[in-house]
């Protein structure tokens, strides 16, 4: 039996009078890609936010490596270990990418304003620890060479890397990446694969919400599908692909 | 890979050169301004530091952290009114100024913290209302609080504030050093340098640092940072208090080198003029911040100056009156600025790259 990393049970998510998540439950275990899918607003993003912080959910519970992260700030979250990346791209543009990386390492580093403006032996120490993490993080997902440009002028596919390596500076237990191969040509999407392998071999579990079924069957060892709000399948792809109400949802049924 | 860990750039002859000339250029400059032009050039030097610390300050809030605020000399007002109650005769309360002026700076954070948290969840046009409507409270409460206890004397204001003194050595008197004499406003000169030197290294420091950083990522993108640990609410609070820290300070030496203050001095066009500072120098960026103050404080004195006579040459008479012709001048120079050059006059890297993607119309 696979160890628990991440259980949800009965999460409801309402804005006004929409119910955007209905009593939806699943378990992501310890060291496997699980993956996310379903029909453009299905609420794959609602349960994204929610597990990351963003959204407050109404009801139900919500437990992270033994911590309690029921209706948790953000950085509560990021700090018991669940990182994530934006399905559009939310990089600090006007920052570099080493910049960005080194924001990611806020959570784990305790330099404060008294540190800052003494800059005693320890205070200087970290910053040279997050210095150097951060651009061990830009070789890791293979973009040292644009280290001091600016994010915004990195190319589509680089900033997506810069995203992750920048979610990965939080040393996440979990990383939940939102939609990370959208826009990306099929060579990058084979090496943003090789990547998540990566990831997953060093020990992180991996959360991946995809538009791309393909993509998913091949890499992901559980998937959920989601749908109108509701979970309506969870399993391995092989049997998810082949579960009546998944391909009803994508397709619709069949009237004689 | 090669990691280099450098934070920051290996000092150089240039730059220890550099350093050098403008330590001796700021130590002798009430000397040249005192002897061509007068003390009283020296008294807007005094000014021109006071705003440098207001602007620095207020820079922190809205420049690093990107949080608009229209209330800012409240801060001053609390520092300055801070030391002018603990050290004046209207409470019979005389304590020293290392004393009164980190109170004042302090009591001051503490009214940061007393703004912030209300406003955390706003943004931008509805912060500036409520940090415009803090601001005049504040002015209110200092104009009323002389009934039914006489707390500030209200309008008349507090006078014969204490100078800054240690143990009988007065910045208030004339003293003399190698020779040469020193006039109170040199004396205030040197000790108003050697603070705003300190609050430029707190400032230079607290950017480029880890809370710098978190400063910047919010202002970038709030929901960003906060999916990246960053407790939003405390750097918040942390900006507003340090702004006012700043403030504080500024406020505490103002009330001493005058030794007078009154709500007067601490209306809604003192804010907006340290907010211009701000702005025109280069939002976020220190060198550009202090420029802007600088500039700022001293063109509407050369105005001052130069209009009356100009107008003299020209017509044989006062067309306009110089007080109002100065401030015409001063907002058209203000507009066409901010026209022609929107990122400030000496904008930083990250600020211009932001002008540049509106010019294009990103």
């Amino acid at each position: 039996m696979a160890e628990v990393l991440l259980k949800i049970d009965g999460i409801v998510k309402r804005f006004g009078g929409l119910v955007a998540l209905n009593q939806v439950g699943l378990t992501i275990n310890k060291g496997e890609i699980y993956g996310l899918i379903g029909p453009n607003g299905a609420g794959k993003t609602t349960l994204f936010n929610v597990l990351t912080g963003l959204y407050m959910p109404d009801e139900g519970s919500f437990t992270f490596d033994g911590t309690n992260l029921f209706r948790a700030q953000p950085h509560v979250v990021v700090g018991t270990g669940i990182a994530r990346t934006f399905q559009n791209i939310r990089l600090f543009k006007e920052m570099t990418a080493l910049e960005n990386v080194m924001v990611g390492r806020h959570i784990r580093s305790k330099a404060g304003a008294l540190g800052a403006v003494l800059r005693d032996k320890g205070t200087r120490a970290e910053e040279a620890a997050i210095r150097a993490k951060a651009q061990e993080l830009l070789a890791y997902v293979g973009i040292s060479d644009v280290a001091d440009e600016f994010a915004k002028n990195l190319s589509y596919g680089h900033q997506r890397r810069l995203e992750i390596a920048r979610a990965l500076a939080t040393e996440p237990k979990l990383l939940a990446l939102d939609e990370p191969a959208a826009g990306m040509n099929p060579r990058e999407t084979e090496e943003l694969k090789a990547l998540m392998e990566k990831i997953r071999a060093s020990g992180i579990t991996v959360l991946l919400i995809e538009h791309d079924v393909k993509l998913m069957m091949g890499l992901c060892d559980r998937i959920a599908v989601l749908d109108y709000g509701k979970k309506i399948a969870e399993g391995v792809p092989e049997v998810v692909r082949k579960d009546p109400k998944v391909i009803e949802a994508y397709l619709g049924v069949a009237h004689s | 890979m090669t990691v280099s860990v450098t934070t920051t750039p290996p000092a150089n002859g240039k730059k220890v050169l550099g350093f050098l000339a403008s330590a001796i250029i700021l130590a002798i400059l009430p000397f040249v301004v005192g002897n061509a032009f007068g003390n009283s050039w020296v008294r807007t030097l005094d000014f021109a530091l006071l705003y440098v610390m207001l602007a620095l300050g207020l820079n922190i809030v809205v420049g690093f952290a990107g949080l608009l605020d229209l209330g800012f000399i409240a801060f001053y007002a609390v520092g300055a009114y801070t030391f002018a109650l603990l050290g004046s005769p209207h409470f019979g309360i005389h304590l020293p100024f290392y004393i009164t002026l980190p109170l004042g700076a302090l009591i001051a954070a503490c009214f940061g913290l007393l703004l912030g948290t209300p406003v955390l969840k706003l943004k931008g046009d509805y912060l500036a209302i409520v940090t415009l409507g803090f601001g005049e409270i504040i002015r209110i409460f200092l104009n009323n609080l002389n009934a039914p206890y006489n707390l500030t004397n209200g309008p008349q204001g507090v006078n014969l504030i204490d100078p800054v003194s240690v143990g009988g050595f007065s910045l208030g008197k004339t003293h003399e050093f190698f020779g040469i004499s020193f006039n109170s406003v040199y004396m205030y000169y040197y000790f108003f340098l050697a603070l705003t030197v300190l609050v430029v290294i707190m400032a230079w420091r607290l950017q480029h640092s880890r809370i710098g950083r978190a400063w910047v990522a919010m202002r970038e993108d709030d929901i960003a940072a906060a999916a990246m640990g960053i407790n939003i609410r405390n750097i918040k609070l942390l900006a507003f208090a340090l702004g006012a820290l700043s403030g504080g300070v500024a406020g505490g030496l103002f009330a001493s080198f005058q030794g007078f203050i009154s709500p007067e001095s601490f209306g809604l066009l003192e804010s907006i003029m340290i907010l211009a500072m701000v702005v025109l120098g280069g939002m976020g960026h220190i060198p550009g911040v202090i420029l802007g103050a600088v500039v700022l404080t001293i063109a509407p004195e050369i105005l001052r100056d130069v209009i009356g006579p100009l107008q003299m040459a020209t017509f044989g008479k006062m067309i306009v009156d110089p007080e109002n012709a100065r401030m015409l001048l001063f907002g058209l120079a203000l507009v066409v600025m901010m026209l022609v050059r929107p990122e400030g006059m000496w904008p930083s890297k990250r600020r211009k790259a932001e002008f540049d993607d509106a010019k294009k119309g990103h």
